[in-house]
């Protein structure tokens, strides 16, 4: 048995690359075929770890960390504090036969993805000329802030409107204690 | 041909450190769980727990026997698979954010550039987890307590991560040996008296410590177990281990939260003289914080939701903000 640490590492590897896809993808599964929507929230959980392996596993551990921060610690908790506030013990959906409507969905879902594949295919990739190893954050911050600091800003914008409308929302139900 | 030397070495290295980390969370829980009933029985005026062996040093393994031996009993209409998975999400979390602590220069798990980064991610997992196990218990005290728990963490991560950030400014790195490294001295080299960079520093570590307590649920802030009002909150339905793994990550997320503290704050392993420094001053620091965070659930009673909140939105969120701002604008004059 020839157990040279270069084949255990590509082993290794091919592993951990596949173990990650396949908590994405369950994730996904999952969070779509659940009958209970708190099931639905978790898979999309799982499938956003998975997401933050596989970044971690292209050599970007900033972004995997941000992913766990961001979807995992502030996304599907507010969508569990949203579920909360509304129905608690939500009960499992009672779905009935709708057979043409789920062959439908399923074909435009396989069609999307289709095209996805097609398109990841065909367009041509630019490569970098080396890898960056270790530290790309101050990288990543200057190039926000400089290069593409138009978009950063206008992004910050949509946020703002988004915090305003939730605030005209939430104050129209409410009449002062007078 | 054999495995390399090397590859097998980091193996046996990432094992041990597993391993012990595991048990150096396993072991604070059991003991500081100990020190929860003897400190307050000090400050009562009473002997605290005393039968089982000398001074009553091994309650805790009585403790997790009892623990052990007890069965764990699933609620009709449950969740089963999300209940008992909880418990596993909450654990997991706090056992991960250990490997990338720096106990001292040479004793750290994982020396990783985004280490500060890590643990609040890691540390997200952990409301989730909270959360689906009182959702999961099918109870209605353990779903208040699970909505509790979001709108306290969310409430009280703003201003821990302002602070964190207004730190970073003046840090300029996430990775926490260098952060160790940078307050070297005496103990006015540590962050917390870094007045040139921020008049504010004292309060921002006081601010730290308050959203430190209120991220692992300890009182004043222990909405989520509440006992007089929600039974026992998000862990009403678990007995035996599952409650017993809630139990270990309360005490592990302390263990945390302080070293977090100490990290940041108070110069890790350095000593407050300059004098030998090392494992034994982290510790120092640490438990000195674990014995404050007792010592503060023991002296004030449990504040209102509304209070809590308040706390929070009202006053902690701008503070933070002003020493943001304060630190931004020290920082360009400089």
């Amino acid at each position: 048995m020839n157990l040279m640490p270069i084949t255990i590492y590509s082993l290794a590897t091919a592993a951990v690359f596949t173990s990650f896809v396949v908590v994405t993808l369950g994730g996904a599964v999952m969070a779509v075929v659940a009958r209970r929507l708190v099931r639905s929230v978790c898979g999309l959980a799982l499938s956003f770890l998975g997401l933050a392996g596989l970044y971690y596993f292209l050599h970007s551990p900033f972004l995997a960390l941000m992913q766990m921060l961001i979807y995992v610690g502030a996304i599907c908790i507010t969508i569990m504090f949203a579920m909360m506030l509304t129905d608690p013990q939500d009960q499992p959906i009672r779905r009935g036969r709708r057979l043409l409507l789920e062959a439908a969905s399923l074909l435009v879902a396989g069609l999307l993805a289709a095209g996805l594949i097609t398109l990841l295919d065909r367009s041509t990739w630019m490569t970098t000329s080396a890898p960056s190893h270790g530290d790309t954050l101050p990288e990543l911050g200057r190039v926000l802030l400089f290069r593409y600091g138009f978009a950063f800003e206008l992004i910050s914008v949509v946020l703002l409107l988004a915090i305003l409308g939730a605030l005209v929302v939430a104050r129209s139900g409410r009449r002062s204690p007078s | 041909m054999s495995l390399s030397h090397e590859f097998i070495m980091g193996l046996v290295r990432l094992t041990l450190y597993v391993v012990g980390l595991i048990a150096f969370a396993a072991f604070n829980a059991a003991y500081l769980s100990l020190c929860e009933r003897k400190v307050p029985a000090w400050f009562q005026l009473r002997y605290g727990p005393k039968e089982v062996g000398p001074f009553g040093l091994l309650q805790p393994v009585a403790d997790g026997v009892k623990l052990l031996t007890k069965q764990l009993l699933v609620q009709k209409g449950s969740d089963v698979l999300l209940f008992k998975l909880a418990p596993v999400m909450v654990i997991t979390p706090a056992i991960m954010c250990l490997a990338v602590i720096p106990f001292s220069e040479t004793l750290g798990a994982r020396n990783i550039n985004l280490g500060l980064l890590a643990i609040f991610s890691f540390s997200a997992i952990h409301v989730l987890g909270t959360m689906l196990g009182g959702w999961a218990s099918y109870n209605k005290y353990a779903s208040i307590a699970a909505a509790r728990v979001v709108a306290q963490n969310i409430a009280y991560e703003i201003p821990l991560l302002l602070v964190i950030v207004a730190l970073v400014m003046v840090t300029r790195t996430f990775n926490l040996h260098e952060i160790v490294a940078q307050q070297a001295g005496a103990f006015w080299h540590w962050n917390i008296f870094r007045l040139q960079a921020s008049p504010l520093m004292p309060l921002a570590f006081l601010i730290f410590f308050t959203c430190m307590l209120a991220e692992s649920n300890r009182a004043p802030f222990d909405m989520i177990e509440a006992e007089s009002e929600l039974v026992a909150g998000a862990f009403t339905e678990y007995s035996g281990m599952g409650f017993g793994l809630f139990f270990i990550a309360e005490y592990a997320n302390i263990v945390v939260g302080c070293s977090l503290a100490t990290v940041l704050f108070l110069g890790g392993w350095h000593c407050p003289f300059g004098l030998l420094p090392g494992l034994h001053w982290f510790m120092i620091k640490m438990y000195v914080l674990c014995f404050a965070v007792i010592w503060v659930r023991w002296s004030f009673p449990r504040t209102q939701f509304y209070g809590l909140l308040n706390l929070s939105w009202k006053f902690l969120i701008p503070l933070a903000f002003v020493h943001l701002m304060l630190t931004a604008v020290m920082l360009k004059l400089a």
